[in-house]
């Protein structure tokens, strides 16, 4: 039986949810902006300047590092923060240690970009740091375990709540994942060799590559779903038993979908088989939950018209359900013969990244700020502004990757009547041009968005430390005149 | 004396072992959370935690909540602010 108990709200440690949340919005702003300038790259060469830091290579990792580990990162630690201390009611644990998690981490991020744009990397998709930092973020993250784990021991709630359990699975997996998929011989301070080889050394980088979707970017963010939706909503999840069952069903699918990345490979053909079974199974927990976090709003539908915060979770949502159909869909052998090695993989990961991922963390965040603050938000309208911009852009993403992936993939595979490939490479690549614009285009609207969300955030705060600084001036009058 | 282990290392038994294990402990969770109606109350009075150090603003009610008073009970007791 939930209970409660009396904490006042300066008990809990926000200063390192406040620092995590600026970061991420750094990290969101930098991160997404040489997205940005990679797809144009894409679109238009020139832009690579004949200079090596400036290549779409060295760039790409610049990219997807920051804003997997230093937005989404971030966003993660620094609502796990706040949801660990407001569902147990209790202070954070090892202050010190979380301070620490915060530089370690940004500090692994930063040093992360600069050395890939400096072309030192391990090469490995979604894990380029090479070993020093891999050692370093190990570091970090048990850190966050202890803090995590200790702060949950020490709770004033009998029961630790659903959300807990997603952000604690998320710590367990990714540490798993981490240490494995990084297993390597140095032979110098930068550069490293991978304990694997071959088709094991595919399948660890696959197994790390999926995993680190499945608990990064999705257990993690269901953790945010379970605490920022019944709160936005302000009525309780539809369903918590639903939600034990999508939580098993959930963790346990998604360790053996990995294989899906290497469908027509020298993998063993029974692993595919395995890997694209599991994934078509994994729908049925991915919508389960999906449908849990859209119905907690049944019954008050009409906060979609009012609220623009639940307009961001709720669409946030609904992108997760169309991205796990199509998620399934792209893991059967026959699908995959066409969609693998195209852009309908980049526009499946970022219906995915920008629609589930960043909204949902947008939405979390504009319910947070506000609290830390103590502090209205400065504007509802320029709320609906990005929310807006962020929909039209993730469209324009979606859908031109669609007709580049779908298009490129039935180019490269049309045969003529003697057997002949029907198009050379460059055709296809002539073909894909126009998508790509539309596609940078889509960028630039979803970045346009977050830059909006910056301003509106900085106003709000500055606004909090205007009328901070009038009550403490009132006060010292007060006090004077007494 | 361990020869029996030697069952385990052919896939073609380790493999539907494995599955009836899993789908097992599946099946075990799947009944344990929807049999038994004071159980079922008991896990859905849970949802209401993230209200519990809310002001006293009360999330709607509806479905059992309404005529649960444990449920009641852990929306009406929120002792922590949160300067909203």
């Amino acid at each position: 039986m939930a209970q409660s108990s009396a904490l006042p709200a300066e008990q809990y440690n926000y200063d390192i949810v406040r620092k995590f949340t600026i970061m991420a919005m750094v990290w969101a702003v930098i991160g997404m902006s040489v997205g940005v300038y990679i797809a144009s790259e894409l679109a238009w060469p020139f832009l690579n300047f004949d200079i090596p830091a400036l290549t779409f290579g060295r760039l790409r990792p610049v990219h997807t590092t920051l804003v997997i580990f230093g937005f989404g990162g971030s966003a993660l630690f620094a609502t796990s923060y706040y949801v660990v201390q407001r569902t147990c009611q209790a202070r954070l644990a090892f202050p010190w240690l979380a301070e620490f998690t915060f530089w370690g981490w940004t500090g692994g991020v930063a040093l992360g970009a600069l050395t890939y744009v400096s072309g030192i990397t391990q090469g490995r998709e979604y894990a380029e740091f090479e070993w020093p930092l891999d050692i370093a973020i190990t570091l970090v993250w048990v850190c966050y375990f202890l803090v995590y784990v200790e702060t949950i021991r020490r709770r004033s709630q009998p029961h630790i709540y659903v959300a807990n359990w997603f952000y604690l699975a998320f710590i367990l997996a990714v540490a798993l994942l981490h240490i494995f998929n990084n297993l390597a011989v140095p032979f110098s301070l930068t550069q490293s060799y991978s304990l694997f080889s071959g088709v094991q050394d595919a399948m660890t980088q696959w197994w790390y590559g999926h995993n680190a979707v499945g608990f990064f970017l999705t257990a993690a963010f269901l953790g945010m779903m379970y605490y920022f939706v019944p709160k936005q909503a302000g009525r309780p999840v539809y369903s918590y038993r639903l939600s034990i069952i999508h939580f098993w069903a959930l963790i346990f699918l998604y360790m053996w979908a990995g294989g899906h990345h290497l469908h027509w490979t020298s993998l063993p053909d029974w692993v595919s088989t395995l890997a694209a079974t599991f994934s078509v199974i994994l729908l049925m927990p991915s919508w389960g939950g999906m449908i849990n976090g859209i119905m907690t709003l049944s019954g008050a539908w009409d906060k979609l018209r009012s609220d623009p915060i639940m307009l961001f979770l709720i669409t946030s949502l609904s992108f997760y359900g169309m991205s796990t159909f199509e998620g399934p869909l792209m893991s059967l052998k026959s699908v995959n013969a066409l969609s693998h090695y195209t852009d309908w993989t980049i526009g499946h990961v970022h219906s995915g990244a920008l629609g589930w991922v960043a909204l949902v963390s947008f939405g979390s965040f504009y319910h947070l700020f506000p609290r830390l603050y103590d502090a209205k938000l400065h504007s509802q309208t320029l709320i609906y502004v990005h929310f807006w911009l962020a929909t039209i852009g993730i469209v324009l993403y979606i859908t031109s990757m669609w007709v580049a992936g779908i298009g490129q993939g039935l180019m490269l595979r049309s045969f003529d009547d003697y057997g002949n490939l029907a198009y050379t490479f460059i055709e296809t690549v002539e073909f894909m041009h126009t998508p790509y614009v539309w596609r940078a285009l889509g960028g630039a609207f979803f970045v346009a968005g977050v830059l909006v969300m910056a301003y509106n955030l900085v106003m709000t705060v500055r606004a909090s430390r205007r009328e901070q600084a009038a009550l403490e001036a009132k006060l010292a009058a007060k006090l004077a005149k007494a | 004396m361990f020869d029996w282990l030697l069952w385990f290392t052919h896939m073609e038994n380790s493999k539907p072992l494995a599955l009836l294990l899993f789908f097992g402990a599946f099946c075990g969770i799947l009944i344990y959370v929807f049999t038994g109606k004071r159980r079922a109350r008991r896990l859905e009075s849970y949802k209401y935690i993230p209200f519990d150090d809310e002001e006293p603003r009360r999330p709607e009610l509806h479905g059992f909540a309404r005529d649960n008073p444990r449920a009641r009970i852990a929306t009406q007791s929120r002792k922590v602010m949160d300067n909203e």
